[in-house]
C-alpha cells in the first residue's frame, strides 16, 4: 500500500482568465494523518482540493490519490475521496435520507442502510432523515454535506473550511467524527484560516499563500521551529529607561514601566536569555515574576506571510 | 461501468419530477385537453377529414410531439442546470463516473419521463376522440428516439447555459415555433407549394409525419427519410455532448 495517499507533484494552475492559481505546489500527505491546510482568501486552498478531487483540470503536474492518477485512474482515485466543499452547495428540494442514498450510488457502493443510519447518527441527523433539505439550518446543511461525503467510506475526506459560520456545538461533534475517523484510519485534510483549529487537531500543517506552500511541518516542529518565545519580566520598581547594563539587548519596557520583554527563539544563537537575565541581575533591576510566552501559530503565520511578500 | 452511479442519477432524475407533480403531470394533461377542446372538437367540428383521419384523431400525433419536444428539452435541460446553478453537481464531478454514465443517468431519465408523458396524453387524448394505433411497435420506436433526442438537446442547453434566460431561449424561441410549423395541427399539403418547400427544411416535419405515419399509415414524407432524420439528430446531439466533454467546454475549467 502507497505510504502517501496523497500525493501531489509539481503541481501548477492557471486558469482561464489568465490568473496563476497554484505555482510548483508539491505536498504529500500521510495515510492517516490529520493535515490542515492554512492560508488566507485566495490563497489557493479551494483550488488544489479541486484538482485532487477532479472538479478543476490539473494545469501541469501530476497529482496520485492512493497511487492512482486522477486523470488517468480516475475511478480508482475519486473512490478513495469524499468531499465537504466550502459553498453549501446541494439540491435543497431534496430530502435528506434519499440524498444519502444518492451520494452512496454515484460513488459506485451499493446500498447499504444500516451504514448510512449510523453516519447520520453519528452527526445527529438521523431524526432529520425524512426532512426536506431547504428547511434545515446552514448549521444541519452543513451536517448533511459531510454526511454525504462519507457515504461512500472514502479512505480520505476533504473538509474544505469545516467551520465556516458552525457554532460551538457542531463545532465539537465535528472534531469528534473527526477524531472517530482518524481512529479507523481515514485521513483527514482540512483547509481553515483560523490557526486555532490547525493547532487543535492536525497532526501536520500546511502554509499556502498566493498558490505557494511556504512549509509543512508537524505541528510541534512547527512550533519549535518557528515558534518565538518572549521573556516577560515583571518588576518591583517602575523604571523609564534601560540601564546600561541592558544595552545591546533589544528589550521592551511595557507602558507602565513595570515590564521588560526580550523576544527570542528557542534552539537559535540569537537566544541570549541567560546574558540577558545575568545583566538584569548585574543592573540591581528587581524582579516581581518571570514568565515566558510561546507564539501561537496565529503569530507564526503572520510572520511567514511577511516573509513571504 | 459504475452501474450504481447510473442507477443512482437516474432514480434521483425521476424522483425530482415526483416531487412536482402538478408541474410534471397536471399541468400537461391539462393543455392536452385544452388543444382537443379547441382544436379537435370546437374547430375540428367543421374540418374535414385529412387523409381519411378526422380532424381530432389527426392532432394527435402532432400534439404528442408538440408536447414531448418542448417538455423533454425544458426538462432535461433543467435537470443538469440545476445542480450547476446550486452548485451541487460538485459530487457528480467528483465522482467515480466517466461522462457517458453521467449522459445515461440524466439523459436516460428525462427520457423517460417524456415517454410516460406522451403516454399521459394518449390515454387523456381517448377522452376526446376515438382513435386506434396501427403500428404501434413503430410508434414506440419514434416515440424513444425522439425522446431520447431531444433529452440530448435538453441537455446540451443546460450545460450550455450560463443563465435562467438563455435556459429558456432555445425551448422558447426555437423548439416550440418548429414543433408547431412542423405539421402539428395540419398537413403539409395544405400549405401553398412554395411554403411546402420550406418547411421541408423544419426537422421536425420529419419527427411529426414519421409518428402519425405509425398511427394512421399516412405521411407528408417518406417513413425512410424521417428515420434517416431522427437518427441524424440523435448522432448529431450525442457527437455535441462527446466533444462538450471532451474538451470539458463550460463544465470544468
Ligand atoms: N474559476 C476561476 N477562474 C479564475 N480565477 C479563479 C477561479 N477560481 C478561483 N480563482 C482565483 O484563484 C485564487 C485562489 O482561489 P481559491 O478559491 O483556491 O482560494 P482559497 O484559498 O480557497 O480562498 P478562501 O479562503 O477564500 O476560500 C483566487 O484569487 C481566486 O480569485
Ligand atoms: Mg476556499
Amino acid at each position: 500500500m502507497e505510504n502517501h495517499i496523497i500525493d501531489v507533484r509539481n503541481l501548477s494552475k492557471q486558469y482561464p482568465s489568465g490568473f496563476q492559481a497554484l505555482k510548483q505546489v508539491n505536498l504529500q500527505i500521510k495515510r492517516g494523518e490529520i493535515f490542515a491546510l492554512l492560508g488566507p482568501n485566495g490563497a489557493g486552498k479551494t483550488t488544489l482540493i479541486s484538482i485532487i478531487c477532479g472538479l478543476v483540470n490539473v494545469g501541469e503536474g501530476q497529482v496520485l490519490v492512493g497511487g492512482y492518477d486522477v486523470v488517468k485512474q480516475y475511478r480508482q482515485a475519486r473512490k478513495q475521496i469524499g468531499l465537504v466543499p466550502q459553498e453549501l452547495a446541494i439540491d435543497v428540494f431534496a430530502f435528506v435520507w434519499d440524498t444519502m442514498v444518492f451520494s452512496r450510488g454515484v460513488f459506485g457502493k451499493p446500498r447499504d442502510d444500516a451504514y448510512l443510519e449510523e453516519i447520520l447518527r453519528a452527526l445527529s441527523l438521523w431524526d432529520k432523515r425524512r426532512a426536506k433539505i431547504q428547511f434545515l439550518s446552514g448549521g444541519m446543511k452543513r451536517r448533511v454535506l459531510i454526511a454525504k461525503a462519507l457515504a461512500h467510506e472514502p479512505e480520505v475526506l476533504f473538509l474544505d473550511e469545516p467551520t465556516a459560520g458552525v457554532d460551538v456545538e457542531l463545532r465539537r461533534d465535528m472534531w469528534r467524527l473527526v477524531e472517530k475517523l482518524r481512529q479507523r484510519g481515514t485521513t483527514i485534510i482540512l483547509t481553515t484560516h483560523y490557526i486555532e483549529e490547525a493547532e487543535e487537531i492536525a497532526d501536520r500543517i500546511g502554509i499556502i499563500n498566493h498558490g505557494e506552500i511556504l512549509l509543512v511541518d508537524n505541528k510541534q516542529d512547527l512550533m519549535k521551529k518557528l515558534g518565538r518565545k518572549q521573556l516577560i519580566l515583571q518588576l518591583q520598581h517602575p523604571i523609564t529607561q534601560l540601564p546600561g547594563e541592558l544595552n545591546g539587548f533589544v528589550l521592551h519596557i511595557g507602558q507602565d514601566g513595570k515590564t521588560l520583554t526580550y523576544d527570542y527563539v528557542d534552539n537559535q544563537p540569537t537566544n541570549h536569555v541567560t546574558e540577558v537575565l545575568a545583566a538584569i541581575h548585574r543592573s540591581g533591576i528587581e524582579l516581581s515574576d518571570v514568565q515566558t510566552k510561546q507564539s501561537t501559530l496565529e503569530q507564526i503565520f503572520v510572520s511567514l506571510l511577511e516573509e513571504s511578500k | 461501468m459504475n452501474w450504481y452511479a447510473i442507477k443512482a442519477i437516474y432514480l434521483s432524475e425521476l424522483h425530482r419530477s415526483w416531487r412536482t407533480p402538478l408541474q410534471s403531470i397536471a399541468s400537461p394533461v391539462l393543455s392536452t385537453s385544452l388543444y382537443f377542446i379547441v382544436f379537435g372538437s370546437a374547430i375540428g367540428s367543421a374540418m374535414t377529414e385529412i387523409g381519411g383521419v378526422s380532424y381530432g384523431a389527426f392532432i394527435i400525433p402532432g400534439l404528442i410531439m408538440l408536447m414531448v419536444l418542448t417538455e423533454t428539452t425544458s426538462n432535461a435541460s433543467f435537470g443538469i442546470y440545476m445542480p450547476k446553478w446550486s452548485g451541487a453537481i460538485y459530487e457528480v464531478l467528483s465522482a467515480p463516473v466517466s461522462a457517458f454514465e453521467i449522459v445515461v443517468g440524466y439523459v436516460g431519465a428525462a427520457a423517460t419521463k417524456s415517454i410516460i408523458l406522451a403516454m399521459l396524453i394518449l390515454l387523456t387524448a381517448k377522452l376526446f376522440v376515438d382513435y386506434s394505433i396501427l403500428h404501434p411497435l413503430w410508434m414506440m420506436l419514434f416515440l424513444v428516439l425522439t425522446c431520447i433526442t431531444f433529452s440530448m438537446l435538453g441537455f446540451i442547453l443546460g450545460v450550455v447555459a450560463d443563465g435562467f434566460e438563455k435556459l429558456q431561449v432555445i425551448p422558447l424561441m426555437v423548439v416550440t415555433p418548429l414543433a408547431f410549423l412542423g405539421g402539428t395541427f395540419y398537413s403539409i399539403s395544405m400549405l401553398p407549394e412554395f411554403w411546402q418547400k420550406v418547411t421541408l427544411f423544419n426537422p421536425v416535419v420529419y419527427l411529426v409525419s414519421g409518428f402519425r405515419w405509425s398511427f394512421y399509415g399516412t405521411a407528408d414524407v417518406s417513413l425512410t427519410f424521417s428515420l434517416m432524420m431522427i437518427t441524424a439528430f440523435l448522432i448529431m446531439f450525442m457527437m455535441f455532448i462527446w466533444w462538450i466533454f471532451k474538451t470539458g467546454y463550460k463544465v470544468k475549467v
